[in-house]
């Protein structure tokens, strides 16, 4: 059998699965397995693409290689931690009455939808079923961010699916002007979707007609991604929705967005000389960082706060892969990783703060390391690393981004440097007093499971220190496919 | 291509690409949501006509089952699913004015405008007989937004979100005789499945802030209140 | 000569036609709403009626009021001079231009509205105010209408746009779906018909038209009327012969002429039909809905000015 199938299979049977028994009270174990099967099948998958370096589906619709490998890793690997810290965080809300059981049948069975859009958006090769794909993942999420019925989750579910919707349709003409651009050239009718034939033959195709595809494709992907100025969905959908699903929207579905941007960037870079799309993709990340940076100062909502962080490492991201060149590229791939990696920990510690303290406001979460010193100790690690502290992973590829920019455009290391001090700022004006204040009166520990956490602070550790072997020469031969050669 | 070069049933695509156009623009205008409905199964209609002709004259017959597609979900079922929200909501009488319609109306026809010449290159590599329309098919796409842009009434934003979709699937048909049947098949799919979460939407959203007035869904914003 | 000759015996046609013309609207709508109505000839009869009439001017009116009947007739009637009729290439088509036409136009309907404000009586003012109010909204609906036609023709002569459409056959042109549409809308807010303005009564609240003629008699009124009658012929005329041109007499034998006269009475007929119906099934709307309803026209004016640049032109 093909490696890549039973990566897609197990979330296609989740769904139906869940469906059927998710309101049993065993639904979130066989939630929990089922992620663990499909971090076991990824793993196997890694492995066959480890020996054979690309692994392709007969009729080719799938297909993996350096690039999407890792992320497919990643995606399953957050899933599985998310699951298992859901399966007690969602318990805990079921006694508290923010759910019932009904409403963890639909979360559970959205669970599943939602990994099988993000393997399915990663593995295929097909831009029009990308497309498909990433538009499922709004369609699995939206309900699971009212899953509250509060009138701001149904407000933050309607503005998410609303501007994710209409965005997503931009890139669905970007995918139609695609299509347009190959059939101008001699590629066979039904392999015009196909990246792989596209990357082929890119370089016989009109670049006006690609640089304006890639505008639509940027548009309409860069919403999901969270680029300002259509990143208003993202805090909102982030912070009413369940904890879990802030974990998995931050962590993989901006990755996973960003990657179909990288995607059509690698297509157009082809047809065209000119670095256009670069120029675009490093402005409007450049913008969505700054804005973020500033924005962080602005919050009352731990969640909103680190969305926001989260539309800050975004821009950060798309303006690396923007610059292109080895180095940045390599900087950004692996800021997917650990930033992906940091924040879902960071979500998973803040939704048990939020369930420590009864509330999401920041001026009213107090003295977490003396109540619970666990969740206190992660939540300050936690932010110690996404603010690009030594020795976590998330310095060594600022540090990467910023060496490539300083190479490439001198200048702009100062409003870069500029915002990761404000940013940093924001976040510890606000940490501060929620991990070392007084703890107000009769607050109790809780129950957490905070192993996801300090193993994923402790994975971003480990690539601070030394990125392991396979995985820095799967970086290496992604950043090659991408930017042309590899620095190492 | 001028247009008294082409055949009969090629003009007839052009005239009925102009009609969708014309459709787009009296939804945006459209105070009444029940007609506003109707106008959005009778855009559906004049796609899924347009497919037929497309089919007809170029010969590709898999876009006879996209023009069947488009009939069954966007000029039947989606309507169909809409009305039955509308009057189960109690919004058949339900009026929305548009304000300032007619600096709507005028910034509609700039939108045409803009898309004409956005789509101008596009148009000038093609070789296809439909290829004047494609800048028809953006403005519909644009025109959506706009409507979800200037009304503030719950349905008639599913009603702009749809009509993107018809101007994607027009796109689609005109500048590249249709998309492949598989992600054909996943567009329709998704916009099933997002026509059934928005039905979800209009009773959760009623019973939350007791209106569609997606103007009232204020209160997430960075400014504490 | 003979087309000299032709030209003024059209003209003459036009004009003696036209009470027929609104008289037959007038007729069939009566039989829609089931009364027996009276006869379509009986325009004829209120004109000459109202020429044998004493006619009564206003104290205090100046040569305005007293003149402004023969301007509004004679610029009216030079419409009729231009506009084919019956056939195509007459010596008066050199003037035949629509820019020309909406001008003439213009003028009659700023007399009428100077005659009005000159009696000084409440009803003349309140009509001349919302005369012109219709007319600047419709200008600009019926000019756009009208340059729609004039792009895909590549002229603004009548005879000419005519000419163009007779001779490239049967064109689905969306453009001119569109033109055709705006140019109706623009007809029945000009000529006073519903739901615009209503020409059957006097009610104070709604009266655009006849508000501003109120004080007139005698010959005077005739005159008005006559050159109201006159007016929608020619919107009726310029509907169906530019959109529908077939039949019309290119040259001047007497078959060719005779199929001209038939066909342009058969189709003012239909479209004599349509506006009654039209009319018994529209409701009067109010007067300040009239700006949206014009807004609509000229919207489709533009869209078949859009279409024809987008869809049309290699």
């Amino acid at each position: 059998m093909n490696p890549i199938f039973p990566v897609l299979l197990i979330p296609l049977l989740g769904v139906p699965l869940l469906l059927l028994i998710g309101h049993s009270r065993r639904a979130a174990q066989v939630n929990v397995l089922l992620n663990v099967a499909g971090f076991g099948a990824s793993l196997w998958l890694a492995l066959e693409v480890h020996d054979r370096g690309l692994v392709m589906s007969p009729g080719r619709q799938l297909f993996v290689d350096a690039f999407n490998v890792y992320l497919i890793v990643l995606t399953t690997f957050v899933g599985m931690t998310t699951a298992i810290f859901s399966a007690p965080y969602m318990e805990h809300e079921r006694q508290r009455g923010r759910v019932n059981q009904r409403r963890l049948q639909l979360y559970h069975a959205s669970y599943q939808g939602f990994m099988l859009a993000m393997l399915l958006t990663l593995s295929t090769n097909n831009m029009g079923v990308m497309w498909v794909a990433m538009e499922g993942a709004t369609l699995a999420t939206v309900l699971l961010v009212s899953l509250y019925r509060t009138p701001e989750s149904i407000e933050a579910a309607w503005k998410y699916f609303i501007l994710c919707g209409v965005g997503i349709a931009q890139a669905l003409f970007g995918t139609v002007l695609l299509y347009f651009a190959a059939s101008g050239s001699d590629v066979p009718a039904e392999d015009r979707l196909l990246w792989t034939v596209l990357h082929a033959h890119s370089p016989s195709f009109d670049p006006v007609v690609m640089m304006l595809a890639f505008v639509f494709l940027l548009v309409g992907y860069g919403t999901k991604v969270g680029l300002v100025p259509l990143h208003n969905w993202l805090p909102d959908a982030h912070s009413e929705g369940p904890t879990p699903m802030s974990a998995v929207l931050s962590g993989l579905l901006l990755n996973d967005a960003l990657y179909a941007v990288v995607r059509s960037k690698m297509l157009v870079d082809g047809a065209l000389d000119s670095g256009l799309p670069g120029h675009l993709m490093m402005g409007f990340g450049l913008l969505s960082f700054l804005v973020a940076v500033l924005f962080l100062h602005r919050q009352h909502d731990i969640k909103r706060l680190f969305s926001y962080s989260s539309i800050e490492h975004m821009g950060l991201m798309t303006f690396a892969f923007g610059i292109g060149g080895p180095l940045a590229t390599f900087g950004a791939l692996l800021h997917m990783t650990v930033h992906s990696l940091t924040k879902s920990a960071i979500f998973v510690t803040v939704g048990h703060a939020a369930q420590l303290a009864g509330t999401q406001k920041i001026d009213h979460i107090r003295g977490l390391i003396r109540t619970q010193p666990a969740i206190g100790w992660g939540l300050l690690l936690g932010t110690v690393a996404i603010a690009g502290f030594p020795p976590f992973g998330v310095f060594t590829s600022e540090f990467l981004l910023l060496s490539a920019t300083m190479k490439s455009w001198p200048w702009l290391v100062v409003p870069l440097l500029a915002g990761i001090a404000i940013a940093f700022a924001g976040l510890f004006r606000y940490i501060q007093p929620m991990v070392y204040g007084a703890a107000p009166e009769g607050q109790q520990p809780i129950r957490a499971n905070m192993t996801a956490v300090y193993l994923h602070l402790l994975l971003v550790l480990w690539l601070g220190l030394a990125i392991p072997g396979p995985l820095a020469r799967w970086f290496g031969e992604a950043t090659t496919l991408i930017a042309g050669s590899s620095p190492l | 291509m001028a247009i008294n070069e082409l055949s009969l049933d090629q003009q007839g695509i052009i005239l009925l690409a102009a009609l969708v156009l014309f459709s787009s623009f009296s939804m945006l205008a459209q105070p009444r949501l029940l007609s506003l409905v109707n106008t959005f199964a009778l855009q559906g209609l004049l796609l899924s006509a347009t497919t037929v002709l497309v089919a007809l004259v170029s010969g590709h017959h898999h876009l006879y089952l996209s023009a069947l597609l488009t009939l069954l979900l966007k000029a039947l079922l989606i309507p169909w699913m809409l009305r039955r929200l509308v009057n189960r909501l109690g919004l058949h009488g339900e009026i929305e004015p548009l304000e300032r319609p007619n600096l709507v109306l005028l910034g509609a026809a700039a939108l045409v405008v803009f898309c004409y010449y956005v789509s101008l290159p596009i148009v000038q590599l093609s070789t296809m007989l439909t290829r004047n329309t494609i800048a028809i098919s953006m403005s519909v796409v644009l025109l959506g937004m706009l409507m979800m842009i200037a009304r503030r009434q719950v349905v008639a934003h599913v009603v702009g979100f749809m009509s993107i979709e018809n101007g994607l699937f027009f796109a689609a048909v005109v500048s590249t005789y249709g998309m492949p049947m598989v992600v054909e098949l996943g567009i329709a799919f998704d916009v099933l499945v997002a026509a059934v979460l928005f039905g979800v939407f209009f009773f959760h959203i009623r019973e939350s802030i007791d209106s569609l007035d997606v103007d009232r869904l204020n209160r997430l914003s960075e400014v504490e209140r | 000569m003979k087309f000299w000759l032709l030209a003024l015996l059209q003209t003459l046609l036009f004009i003696t036609g036209a009470p027929l013309l609104a008289g037959w609207v007038r007729w069939f709508k009566a039989r829609l709403a089931n009364r027996r109505g009276p006869s379509p000839l009986q325009p004829y009869r209120d004109l000459a009626k109202l020429m044998r009439k004493q006619t009564v001017v206003a104290e205090g009116a100046s040569w305005v009021f007293r003149g402004a009947p023969y301007i509004v007739f004679g610029s009216t009637l030079l419409v009729a001079v231009v506009v084919p009729l019956i056939a195509v290439h007459l010596p008066t088509a050199a003037i035949a231009d629509v820019i020309v036409l909406v001008g003439f136009f213009a003028l009659g309907r700023f007399f009428t509205a100077l005659a009005a404000l000159d009696i000084g009586t409440a009803f003349g003012g309140m009509g001349s105010s919302r005369e012109m109010t219709v007319a600047s909204l419709a200008e600009p609906a019926m000019l756009m209408a009208v340059f729609t036609l004039a792009v895909s023709a590549g002229t603004t002569n009548l005879s000419q746009a005519i000419d163009f459409t007779l001779h490239s056959g049967l064109v689905l042109r969306p453009s001119f779906l569109f033109a055709g549409a705006a140019l109706l809308l623009v007809a029945i807010a000009e000529t006073g018909r519903l739901p615009v303005d209503n020409p059957a009564t006097h009610l104070e609240l709604t009266m655009i038209h006849e508000a501003m003629v109120l004080e007139y008699s005698g010959h005077h009124l005739a005159l008005i009327e006559w050159a109201a009658q006159i007016k929608l012929m020619a919107y009726a005329v310029l509907l169906a012969n530019i959109f529908l041109p077939f039949g019309i007499a290119e040259d001047l034998s007497r078959t060719a002429l005779a199929v001209g006269a038939l066909s342009i009475a058969a189709k003012l007929a239909g479209l004599g039909l349509l506006l009654a119906l039209l009319e018994t099934v529209v409701a009067k709307m109010r007067l300040f809905q009239a700006p949206r309803f014009l807004g609509f026209a000229y919207l489709l004016g533009l869209l078949g000015m859009l279409s024809h640049i987008i869809l049309e032109a290699g």
